[in-house]
């Protein structure tokens, strides 16, 4: 009973979101900051994460390719195909889970705690849409971040592929231009979008209705990040289904 | 002027307020008092929309706040001024974008006429060269006038203070007692103080409404409350050995 009336809330939390919208000269400003704190904020944990983990995908596929009969240029195609469909959108969004989403958390709850929230509504203003919808608004830049991350993923993969002696330069590139099906980007930006969503909106949820005080800001943000992982994770079970099947 | 009639406010099966009715005076200081866990809080949360209460009616200026539709509660919001007990100032701006954002929101000042209301607010509450402080490099003084000064900012026409000089020392907590008694009369708006301080009951108390257990149990003003029988304001007011000396003499003459 408790889990549908938590779902029920977090839908008004989205309807109320788009009510009573703040003034558009303050909005611009709330917006650019959160893409500075969200986006911009994140690409440098998102990139040193792609590269590397990008290389061990290539090192884990190439060392599992034992038979002679399959071509060294599998190695590339394979890790394009990891990093374009899973890796990039959905291991990064987990990982931006804990970093933008307990940053969310932590942030809207604290204000809760210290009455920020509760000055903003005796003013007037409509603290959901002042606090949630540029953060919703600057999380459409999230593709951004993971187009960053498929490239460093494929860039990463090539250097510990041709560094560690286990095929070409050439094969690798090859495999990379394989069999390339280019709604396979189309499905990944569809489920970043979907994922971007998530991400702003369900730590906002629990930092939003959170109660206590500094203590309860620590497991309201932990909460969001386990509440987030999950939902990426079955989105990302049902959209590929939907998509791809 | 505030009126409160009947006012009920339960959280399930717990009634927190028991049928409250007052009226709180413009151009006065009206002070909401009573020991921890009477309902103070939450009396001034209901009276300011925070929470929506079970029974009764709160009006402002004879206009009833449930009626009202969104547009005109907040047309009626914007003329609210609130001091909250921690400050409630927002950390990610300075004090001047703290005292400037009311009129940022709600007016279409430029930049410079903002920044000169902010300038004058500052001054009245005696705060000079702290526009780019940010709140955390402020003492709790200097955040309580900063609070002050965002709730006068765009000239309200109620002011509310959650025990405004809570956490302060006895000095400053004078200081903003008698800012917020100044401010009152200058502006001639409606002030209600919720507060359990018997100092700030002393100096400002022109109206004062005792609560216990979620109910009025006595109302009155600073010159009436040594006078009073009532047996709750007597144990409230007296539970100090020094306010027991001050009544006695009084009462002495």
């Amino acid at each position: 009973m408790i889990f549908l009336q938590h779902i029920g809330t977090y839908f008004l939390m989205i309807s109320e979101m788009f009510r009573k919208p703040t003034k558009w000269s303050v909005l611009k400003q709330l917006i650019l900051k959160e893409i500075e704190d969200l986006v911009i904020g994140s690409i440098g944990i998102v990139a040193f994460i792609s590269f590397f983990v990008g290389g061990v995908v290539t090192i884990q596929t190439a060392l599992n390719i034992n038979s002679p009969l399959i071509p060294k240029y599998l190695v590339g195609f394979a890790t394009r195909q990891s990093v374009i469909l899973e890796f990039a959108p959905t291991f990064i969004s987990i990982i931006m889970a804990g970093k933008v989403g307990s940053f969310i958390t932590s942030s809207i709850g604290t204000m809760r705690v210290t009455e920020q929230i509760d000055a903003l509504e005796v003013m007037g203003v409509n603290s959901i849409n002042y606090l949630v919808f540029p953060k919703a608004i600057a999380m459409l830049l999230y593709p951004f971040v993971i187009s960053i991350a498929m490239f460093l993923g494929i860039i990463g993969g090539m250097a510990a592929c041709v560094y560690g002696g286990f095929s070409t330069l050439q094969d690798y590139i090859t495999g990379v231009q394989l069999d390339f099906i280019p709604f396979h980007m189309a499905y990944a930006f569809i489920k970043t979008f979907v994922f971007a969503f998530i991400l702003a909106t369900i730590p906002s949820y629990h930092g939003y209705f959170m109660k206590g005080g500094a203590l309860e800001v620590g497991k309201a943000s932990t909460v969001a990040f386990v509440w987030t992982s999950v939902v990426i994770i079955l989105l990302n079970y049902i959209l590929t289904q939907m998509l791809l099947s | 002027m505030i009126s409160v009639t009947n006012l009920h406010k339960s959280f399930g099966d717990i009634e927190v307020l028991k049928g409250i009715s007052t009226q709180f005076e413009q151009g006065k200081t009206n002070l909401i008092i009573g020991q921890s866990g009477s309902g103070k809080t939450v009396f001034l949360k209901c009276l300011l929309g925070l929470y929506d209460y079970n029974e009764g009616e709160i009006s402002y200026d004879e206009k009833v706040f449930a009626g009202l539709n969104d547009s005109e509660k907040r047309n009626l919001r914007s003329k609210i001024g609130m001091v909250f007990q921690g400050s409630a100032l927002f950390d990610s701006m300075t004090i001047a974008e703290n005292v400037m954002f009311p009129l940022r929101m709600f007016t279409n000042q430029s930049e410079s006429e903002m920044q000169d209301r902010a300038d004058t607010v500052l001054k009245r509450v005696n705060l000079k060269n702290a526009h780019h402080k940010m709140p955390s490099e402020a003492s709790g003084g200097m955040q309580k006038r900063v609070a002050i000064a965002r709730a006068i900012v765009n000239n309200p026409k109620y002011l509310f203070c959650d025990e405004p000089n809570s956490g302060l020392d006895p000095k400053t907590a004078i200081v903003i007692d008698n800012l917020v008694q100044e401010i009152t009369k200058e502006y001639n708006i409606v002030t209600v103080i919720n507060s359990h301080d018997m100092n700030s009951v002393m100096e400002i108390g022109e109206k004062i409404v005792f609560l216990k257990d979620g109910k009025k149990a006595w109302e009155g003003s600073k010159d009436t409350i040594f006078k009073t029988d009532n047996e709750a304001v007597s144990n409230f007011v007296y539970s100090s050995n020094l306010f027991k000396k001050v009544r006695k003499m009084y009462l002495n003459g």
